[in-house]
């Protein structure tokens, strides 16, 4: 059929752009095996590398013997501490102003800490070699437990900075103190606590979890002697960050470093630090002039590199007897570690944990957050989450239910009385962030009647008097959570990474038969970049999404960017996207009035063509126009169709959402089954509609994995329990619940296209959501708080100290 | 290490080799054989991105010597589709209900429902969710892997599947 005869609506249909729920172009190479990760890729005279790791939390390194090693055929180099030492990278920065041993240097600080690095012609050879290498250990004491670190006689972690009173982020209290934060104003929350009717306090503990994606971390790294040029293939979340923190720490100058990010099978936060298999390889690549290989495996990757949350936070609400929230403090003790290496943006040692407020209305507020050092492995990212949110929304959601409890309140009730209002937006929250639209009385309104939240509540009463009488040994909990996500960063006045301001990139090539080409600074590690990016292009340029190619992760042909974590993709290079399109669409619009004799004023933008005002037979499509631009451009234009943009939003994102789950508890065993779970997110504009549900399908699965049962555990000698997949829970497609999904749309006021992120909504909100459904099942006996995870053991034993098995 | 003779069939073509007794099926077909389509992803047989099809079972070939294999008929990832290059149902139902995210399980989910049809061509939904609880996802929630069986065992059998991802 004729283009000419197709209706505006039948033309922007077929250019599949924003709200269509395309199919993904990804998908095709992906399901015939043709991906191409990271240890897919084999150079010729590759090497491997592999770690000698500590079986030690905490001791002193006497002596490392590599002589055995370098000795077996195979074994081409072995790297310890004395060898980085003479390329100065013994040690290295962190994204969080600290700094972390590459390879153990007089001694380890947590188990599997890396000690040295065998280099052979295979990797069975260098695991061969590592079995080799001899070191001499003398225990220390240790402390995992951060209530302890600040202790008087605690184990001094780190020796380097025992003495040193000032870190990255002012004042240290105490050796194994990192820094104190906080936010809010003090004094009006504590008055607000002594004018209070009523008050709750609780110790709520989110325990350290790992991000865990299937692929773990990996690395090529290729030293050309000849050029002096380092290729570096990796797992990286933010590639250019990668190359930036390279030459910063090396002598090797950034235009001669080429980061590559090919597919990556999974990030979740996992990927976007630097790591000591990164360094390790490219010194081994620059010592024996061979690429190097690193892999991880499992143990290795659930044990160093990375993890999250770890967060103690003693929280509570201030309220009037009827229900209105006056006040809000929080405590919280965060465990980084043994090195201070935080996945954040620099300024924000507690990420943006100041979202703690929420949803609600609450005029006076305070928070503050010491982190301290411990023997546990370093990390801190953001697991599916934009900096500490996860954290935040978790304490605030469990403290909303105890404070309900304990006004004799209903949960949703109570959320409803508190929420900010429609007409409160743009919304000043009392820890100074400004919320960009919302509206949640409608979002939780939507959600109690999907479920039939009275029903249930009613059924759950029914219940209760049965468990009573005796009749039953079931126990039924509805689980509510309401929350308000801040994603996005950010503004460049407020966020930044090692001083590099948080803006991202989009750069869009228009080829002369009007096809394209948009490369950006962000990186999919399986959000499906590749399919919604060239759907905005779509909308905004009339061109097919089919025609434009969408490219990552090569920062030689990318324009900088930051990465991709914190859901920043969609609000910053998203806009940026959208950007470089309107600069594009403002060349396209000069060359058809050129071409159709009028002003550029006298012209209206038609899905995929300008035409004459008055007149829309006369028009020129965005195909002819790109070929214009090659062809016969007006006089003093410059040839060609293209732009770039550097997009540093105006504020951050705050995507929202309500979400009910039902669950059903077995007493006797503690089983407990997801009877229910409802998600309804409200994520601005929606670009892919079939991509977001099942972003929200996987972030809330790993919400299950999370309140349910994974937990990074450390016995008290240090040694962690929990490293493969026999003790990590990772649900299987038997565990996992049966997902129902819903949306409202309130776009963001301040991006191009009004799209707020949403890939890591489910998380924040769907860890609280389960974890209330578990409590509030025992809550009517007199318990207020049950600590995650909710597995069988814990839940029996919650059951247990009720005197139920009695 | 003394290495050892083997052939077998790989994705219907003969194959030959000298390997370590030691050599992992998974190692051998990735870096001898270069088909990189199975993963690994566990080391400890949990996840199963490394599923192959092993003489009309699935394994994880992490936990299977490529010598354990002389004599078979391996099928991986890179074998299912048509030798005409025609994607094969399963392929089609993961691209159509949207069951794959960073695709790093998915040839070891294909794999595996490859065989899991071959055994049982119209489960259930509770008997897909049996069927691969082998193989691991962080992704998707398999909500929409389970979907892109049933339109595989549908389209297999001839019959219309109506439902859209979701």
């Amino acid at each position: 059929m004729n283009d000419t005869v197709l209706s505006p609506e039948q033309r922007a249909e077929k250019l599949e752009g924003i709200g269509c729920k395309r199919k993904r172009v990804e998908d095709i190479r992906f399901v015939q095996g043709k991906g191409n990760y990271v240890d897919d890729l084999k150079l010729p005279g590759m090497l491997y590398g592999d770690f000698v790791r500590s079986p030690y939390a905490h001791a002193r390194v006497k002596k490392i013997d590599t002589s055995k090693a370098t000795a077996l055929p195979g074994v081409v180099a072995v790297l310890t501490a004395e060898e980085l030492k003479g390329v100065n990278l013994a040690w290295m920065p962190t994204l969080a102003g600290d700094t972390q041993m590459v390879l153990a240097d007089g001694k380890v600080l947590f188990q599997n800490q890396e000690v040295a690095f065998v280099v052979a012609t295979d990797r069975y050879t260098a695991a061969d070699g590592v079995e080799l290498v001899e070191v001499e250990y003398e225990e220390l004491p240790v402390n995992v437990d951060p209530l302890k670190a600040m202790d008087d006689g605690a184990p001094v972690i780190r020796e380097d900075i025992k003495d040193k009173t000032e870190g990255a982020h002012g004042k240290r209290k105490h050796y194994n103190h990192i820094f104190s934060w906080e936010a809010g104003d003090k004094a009006a929350a504590d008055a607000a606590f002594e004018e209070a009717d009523v008050t709750i306090k609780e110790f709520i503990v989110y325990p350290r979890v790992h991000p865990c994606p299937l692929e773990t971390c990996q690395c090529v790294a290729s030293f050309d002697k000849i050029t002096g040029d380092l290729t570096l293939w990796g797992t990286f979340q933010a590639p250019h960050v990668i190359r930036t923190v390279a030459s910063l720490i090396s002598p090797i100058p950034e235009h001669k470093i080429h980061v590559i990010a090919p597919d990556i099978g999974g990030g979740f936060g996992n990927k976007v630090g630097a790591y000591s298999g990164y360094i390790c390889s490219i010194v081994a690549s620059i010592v024996t002039g061979q690429p190097v290989k690193w892999v991880e495996d499992r143990i290795e990757n659930l044990s160093t590199t990375a993890f999250a949350r770890d967060f103690h936070m003693t929280t509570e609400i201030a309220a009037t007897k009827d229900g209105r929230i006056t006040g809000l403090r929080v405590y919280t003790l965060a465990d980084h570690g043994a090195f201070d290496a935080c996945a954040n943006a620099t300024k924000w040692p507690a990420g943006l944990f100041s979202i703690v407020s929420g949803s609600y209305d609450i005029p006076a507020a305070h928070c503050l957050v010491d982190g301290v050092y411990t023997n546990k492995a370093p990390g801190g990212v953001a697991y599916r989450c934009s900096f500490r949110v996860t954290e935040a929304a978790y304490c605030l959601e469990r403290a909303m239910d105890i404070m309900a409890q304990k006004l004799g309140m209903d949960p949703a009730e109570f959320r409803m009385k508190n929420l900010i209002k429609r007409e409160q937006f743009p919304y000043k929250s009392a820890f100074g962030w400004e919320y960009d639209s919302g509206d949640y009385e409608t979002a939780l309104n939507k959600a109690m009647a999907a479920v039939d939240y009275a029903g249930l509540r009613a059924e759950q009463k029914a219940k209760q008097e049965a468990f009573k009488r005796g009749e039953t040994r079931e126990l039924m909990g509805i689980g509510v959570a309401f929350f308000t996500e801040i994603v996005g960063a950010g503004p460049s006045r407020a966020c930044d990474i090692l001083g590099i301001a948080m803006f991202d990139s989009a750069e869009i090539r228009i080829h002369p038969t009007g096809t394209g080409i948009c490369r950006l600074g962000t990186k999919s590690q399986g959000q499906g970049h590749e399919t919604t990016y060239a759907q905005i292009i779509a909308t905004e340029l009339g061109i097919a999404a089919d025609g434009i190619t969408v490219e990552e992760g090569n920062t030689d042909t990318a324009p900088y960017g930051l990465g991709t974590y914190g859901s920043r993709s969609t609000p910053v290079s998203g806009a940026a996207t959208a950007m470089a399109c309107r600069k594009i669409k403002a060349k396209a619009q000069m060359i058809a009035a050129y071409l159709l004799e009028v002003h550029d004023d006298d012209l209206e933008w038609d899905v995929d063509r300008f035409r004459v005002k008055g007149n829309p037979e006369r028009f020129k499509t965005m195909t002819e126009l790109a070929w214009a631009a090659y062809h016969e451009v007006p006089p003093g234009m410059e040839p060609g169709l293209e732009a770039v943009n550097y997009y540093d939003p105006p504020n951050m994102t705050f995507p929202f959402g309500a979400y009910i789950s039902v669950v059903d508890i077995d007493v006797d065993t503690g089983e407990t089954k997801v009877r229910r779970f409802y998600a309804l997110d409200d994520c601005g504009t929606r670009i892919n509609p079939m991509i977001i549900e099942g972003q929200i399908h996987g972030g809330l699965t790993e919400a299950f994995a999370i309140a349910m049962g994974q937990e990074i555990h450390y016995d008290e000698t240090g040694n962690v329990t929990s490293a493969s997949f026999l003790d990590y829970f990772l649900p299987t497609a038997v565990e996992t619940p049966k997902w129902e999904t819903d949306w409202t749309t309130t776009p963001s006021p301040h991006h191009p296209i009004g799209a707020k992120g949403v890939g890591e909504s489910p998380n924040v909100g769907g860890v609280p959501c389960f974890s209330n459904a578990v409590n509030d099942a025992f809550a009517f006996l007199g318990s207020t708080h049950i600590q995650m995870p909710h597995d069988h053991w814990r839940t029996w034993e919650a059951a247990e100290k009720l005197g139920l098995h009695t | 290490m003394a290495k050892q003779q083997i052939s077998l069939t790989v994705n219907g073509k003969a194959v030959e080799a000298l390997v370590e007794p030691r050599t992992l099926l998974i190692h051998f077909l990735r870096e001898e054989l270069s088909l990189t389509g199975p993963h690994i992803g566990c080391d400890t047989s949990h996840c199963g991105a490394c599923t192959v099809d092993l003489d009309g079972k699935s394994v994880k070939s992490c936990t299977v010597f490529a010598i354990q294999a002389n004599g078979g008929e391996v099928t991986t990832i890179e074998g299912i589709a048509a030798p005409d290059g025609a994607l094969h149902a399963l392929q089609e139902g993961f691209r159509e209900m949207h069951g794959l995210q960073c695709g790093f399980c998915t040839p070891g989910m294909i794999t595996r429902a490859y065989r899991l049809l071959q055994e049982n061509p119209r489960p259930t939904e509770a008997e897909i969710r049996m069927g691969i609880s082998g193989n691991l996802c962080r992704c998707t929630g398999y909500q929409n892997i389970v979907k892109a069986i049933q339109y595989a065992s549908a389209k297999l059998a001839g019959v219309p599947f109506e439902e859209a991802a979701e």
